[in-house]
């Protein structure tokens, strides 16, 4: 039964995750008083870039066609260990968040070798941007997963999410609700959320991740926006499985309540996307350190 | 068994050295004969470490000698093979692609002192870590040294060269003046140099002061910050393969000789806890420094050896975490740093040395250190891309390759220092996690700059549009250890049964590891081995799916898009130093980059410049001043040497008299 609720999950993960965007996107067009896209656009996006051809530079190499591929290998990985409030994850250790952790660097690592490879300044400055973010974001990720871990006893990601609700909440509740805000600035660093980055936007020069991905086209294009919607699934079930603070016991039950938290959660990124505005670049780091200093504070309640 | 194959492995290599020496007149000759010399002494020792590593039975040899205080007293236990394994395992690939390296030296330079050197080289690191004697261990420590600086000023015609070997000398005398001091308080209870002997001087000195000053003087070795100044000198002065060997295996012997010492300072569970932190320290400080000014470099060995910098730290803060763990009575926590720490070693050396090999074939091809002048090689050197490549990816510490093990062993480690039931050494195992997360990601940031910038986009000078592909015997080794990489990183727990004798004789109770957080050690790397086969054939998966779809359609060519712009040239591709400013900047209060910049002003400017560039600040802050103070004094002492014998037999005279009266007074 519990494997069953982890299979469920990551089908559930494979084939919802693009409508998490439009979700996000009617949220917008909501605010903004438009109709907006359709919920589907995304799965019409998808369709239509796998059907295309292709146009590479002539700059390019190997390495330009490898980005989309191992960065979404790694980001299918990834679903495999993610946990979803109480759904376990298909495969856990102690120490997956390690693995989790160091297998979105690796997609970070391809995708800004592809922008490197096409030789243009501007996919360059986007992979320079991605760089500086993200060395802050992964050790605030790690280190608000460490606090959990710390709270729980436990080393591997199901373990964590799976028993943070059983202790005694004057333990865990501050904990949790430090390390969720941190996760929360991270999951919009990471997935090129106003107010860090705008999906919609590639020609200002606040460009971070869709800059980087400006040369590719067709199905090398597809496999980078599946990968990007898989990447909003994991961050929001790692928030989503600290903030939901109860477990119903029944796998298949706890994972449509997980996933039903995932789609809120999709509407308040909608929602801080359309109430913020876009922060000067010279802000980023210091929303990280915000980030960071929340964690230090959970880790500290934790360790008390 | 394996004591008699290493000393006929430092036989061959000794004799085929002196051989070298004398083939000299005959430079191609020379270098051939010094390739086949190491290969052939590499072997050997290979088979030794192997059988030792296998059988983890310690062999020793004890022979009387004329040298007083103890015996010639070498032996091979599982400490010691496991680094023989990687120092032979090294010197004898890195000799290979010399061979072809040198070849390009052939016509100008006599190649047969180098080879003496390198052999030398070679053979006293064995020699340094089997020896069992204290006089017996500085010699080798010595000619290591010596073999080493020899090699640095390979080309010493040019200044820069002159002066990275000066400093790499001083370096190397300061940090055995320190063991000198070490061996002797060891051996003060024993009246012996053997290393059986030796222990804590009771009443002389502490332990504590032992293990600093062991800190110190195999940390100069090592490259610990702030003792690291020599390596991103010397690093880049020396012929690439020397530069391997020495970045990827001679500072482990620094390593080595701390844990060395340290079975000879008592028992483990007395260690003060103190001495965990100290490592954890040295480790967080060199690893993240280390990585930062590696951002900030152009030179590409330059950048290397700061990379090196940052991988000591790595392996001090698994060590580290041993020691705190041994201390608090933590066994998972003191075990799987330790072991995290030792695959490290090897891994270190195996990704490091390929690197070096790599980027000194780039270097050889496009005939310059300077990134800013190379791109686009991937294009014209696929094999040694490629290579590059999987060393990067190695060296960040990214899955599936074998940096992720060693760095998720001690992370894992750490771990388990903060959440096991034992909560004593929390917080260094919380600092050791911040450290190695910041290291990670400072890592990725540098490797896709080198990457990007040497290997990517367009050719940036003429230089790197003309490069051409390494010849085969140059590529062979990289080969090999990009293959060692990816079977390390899918075979781990095939490997780490090879580390345990290593470690048999610095944790006692060595089972501790086999409980990680309610699993056992083999099963949870079994475990990463087969999320890594997962991403493997997923990547397969998805590029076989690419590949279908774009079988029958229309794949074509063009220019990269730049805004419309028609005629983008090699010149505005973004810079290596574009690329790591916002980083640098980030940073500056430790960095301090120096920008110097002539703007352009008027209406019809003509000239504007803009260079960047960051100093060590160790050696500029606090090295600079103390050694011109101390050649400032020596200056105001000239008057003393005047070059009359007169004079200075009047100072002998001085001096007895000074003995005279000063005795006299102590006997009253």
């Amino acid at each position: 039964m519990t494997v069953c609720a982890s299979i469920l999950h990551v089908l559930m993960a494979l084939t919802l995750s693009p409508l998490l965007l439009g979700v996000i996107n009617r949220t917008k067009a909501k605010f903004a008083g438009r109709c907006g896209q359709p919920l589907l656009q995304p799965y019409y996006d998808l369709a239509k870039l796998l059907r295309k051809g292709a146009v590479y530079s002539r700059t390019t190499t190997w390495v330009f066609r490898a980005g989309p591929m191992v960065g979404l290998a790694a980001m299918l990985l990834v679903i495999g260990l993610v946990p979803l409030g109480g759904v376990r994850a298909l495969g856990t250790f102690p120490g997956d968040l390690i693995l989790l952790t160091y297998a979105l660097g690796l997609t970070r690592f391809m995708t800004m070798l592809a922008a490197l490879d096409t030789g243009s300044a501007f996919e360059g400055m986007g992979a320079s941007r991605e760089a500086q973010f993200s060395l802050l974001a992964e050790p605030v990720l790690l280190l608000s997963l460490a606090a959990l871990a710390i709270c729980t006893r436990s080393m591997g990601l199901s373990d964590i999410y799976g028993s943070l609700h059983t202790l005694d909440s004057a333990r865990w509740v501050p904990t949790a609700s430090l390390a969720a805000a941190a996760i929360f600035i991270v999951l919009l660093v990471e997935n090129a959320r106003i107010p860090i980055d705008d999906p919609n936007t590639h020609l200002e020069l606040t460009m971070i991740h869709e800059v980087m991905v400006l040369d590719h086209g067709g199905v090398d294009l597809g496999l980078i926006q599946y990968g990007a919607a898989l990447k909003l699934w994991v961050f929001s079930s790692l928030l989503v499985g600290v903030v939901i603070p109860w477990q119903i016991g029944q796998p298949v039950l706890d994972l449509l309540l997980g996933v039903g938290g995932i789609f809120a959660l999709a509407v308040v990124v909608g929602v801080v996307e359309s109430a913020m505005a876009r922060l000067r670049l010279v802000r980023v780091p210091q929303m990280l350190a915000v980030a960071a200093v929340l964690t230090m504070i959970a880790i500290i309640w934790a360790l008390r | 068994m394996g004591i008699v194959l290493l000393l006929v492995s430092i036989g061959v290599l000794v004799l085929g050295s002196a051989f070298c020496a004398v083939a000299s007149r005959r430079s191609r000759w020379a270098n051939q004969l010094g390739g086949v010399v190491a290969v052939a002494g590499a072997i050997p020792a290979i088979l030794a470490a192997g059988h030792v590593l296998w059988t983890g039975e310690t062999e020793e040899l004890r022979l009387p000698w004329a040298v007083p205080f103890g015996s010639f007293y070498t032996a091979v236990d599982g400490l010691s093979a496991f680094f023989i394994m990687a120092i032979a395992v090294i010197c004898g690939l890195a000799a290979m692609y010399g061979v072809s390296y040198m070849r390009h030296y052939a016509g100008r330079k006599n190649l047969g002192p180098s080879w003496f050197f390198y052999n030398m080289l070679f053979a006293s690191m064995l020699l340094v870590v089997t020896a069992r004697n204290g006089m017996l261990f500085l010699v080798a420590w010595e000619i290591m040294s010596l073999a080493s600086f020899f090699l640095v000023m390979f080309d010493h015609e040019k200044e820069e060269v002159r002066e990275a070997g000066w400093t790499y000398l001083v370096a190397m005398h300061l940090g055995t003046a320190f063991l000198f001091a070490l061996f002797l308080l060891l051996s003060w209870q024993g009246k012996t140099m053997d290393f059986d002997t030796f222990g804590v001087p009771s009443g002389v000195a502490s332990g504590s002061v032992l293990f600093l000053l062991a800190v110190i003087g195999f940390g100069t070795k090592a490259g610990f910050m702030p003792m690291h100044v020599w390596l991103p000198e010397a690093h880049p002065a020396a012929p690439s393969h020397v530069s391997a060997v020495m970045s990827g295996v001679m500072i482990k012997t620094g390593i080595y000789g701390l844990l060395r010492v340290l079975t000879f300072l008592g028992e483990p569970s007395t260690w003060p806890t103190w001495w965990g932190w100290t490592l954890i320290g040295v480790g967080a400080v060199s690893g993240i420094g280390g990585v930062l000014f590696a951002l900030a470099q152009h030179d590409l060995k330059r950048l290397l050896a700061y990379h090196s910098v940052e991988n000591i730290g790595i392996i001090c803060l698994g060590l580290g975490l041993w020691l705190v763990g041994t201390s608090t009575d933590n066994p998972a926590l003191a075990a799987l740093g330790l072991l995290g720490g030792l695959l490290h070693v090897w891994n270190h050396a195996i990704f490091k040395s390929l690197l070096f090999l790599a980027a000194g074939a780039a270097i050889q091809a496009t005939g310059t250190r300077d990134i800013e002048l190379m791109g686009g090689l991937l294009k014209r050197m696929r094999h040694t891309g490629l290579a590059f490549i999987i060393g990067s990816v190695a060296i960040c510490g990214l899955p599936p390759l074998n940096g992720f093990i060693s760095e998720f062993m001690i992370y894992v480690g750490a771990f388990s220092g903060v959440t096991g039931s034992v909560t004593t050494g929390a917080t260094a195992s919380l600092l050791v996690v911040a450290a190695l997360a910041m290291i990670g990601g400072l890592a990725i940031a540098c490797f896709t700059k080198v990457i990007g910038v040497v290997f990517l986009g367009e050719g940036r000078s003429d230089l790197a549009k003309d490069a051409s592909e390494a010849p085969a015997l140059m590529r062979a080794p990289l080969a090999i250890m990009a293959g060692l990489c990816v079977l390390i990183g899918l075979l781990s727990p095939l490997v780490i049964p090879a580390i345990e004798p290593a470690t048999r004789c610095l944790i006692p109770n060595s089972t501790a590891y086999r409980n990680v957080g309610g699993m056992d050690l083999y099963s949870l790397l079994w475990r990463i081995s087969t999320a890594f086969v997962v991403l493997i054939a997923f990547i397969v998966g998805l590029w076989a799916l690419r590949r279908r779809l774009l079988a029958h359609r229309t794949v074509q060519e063009a220019g990269t898009w730049d805004c419309g712009y028609a005629a983008p040239t090699s010149r505005m591709q973004y810079t290596a130093s574009s690329f790591a400013w916002p980083i640098l900047d980030m940073f500056r209060f430790l960095l301090r980059p120096q920008v110097l910049q002539q703007r352009p002003s008027g209406l019809f400017p003509e000239k504007a410049k803009f260079e960047s560039h960051v100093d060590d600040v160790f050696r500029k802050y606090a090295y600079g001043p103390i050694f011109s103070s101390v050649a400032w004094l020596a200056d105001r002492l000239r008057w003393v040497q005047q070059g009359r014998n007169q004079l200075y037999v009047l100072y002998i005279a001085l001096a007895l008299l000074t003995l005279l009266f000063w005795k006299l007074g102590v006997a009253k």
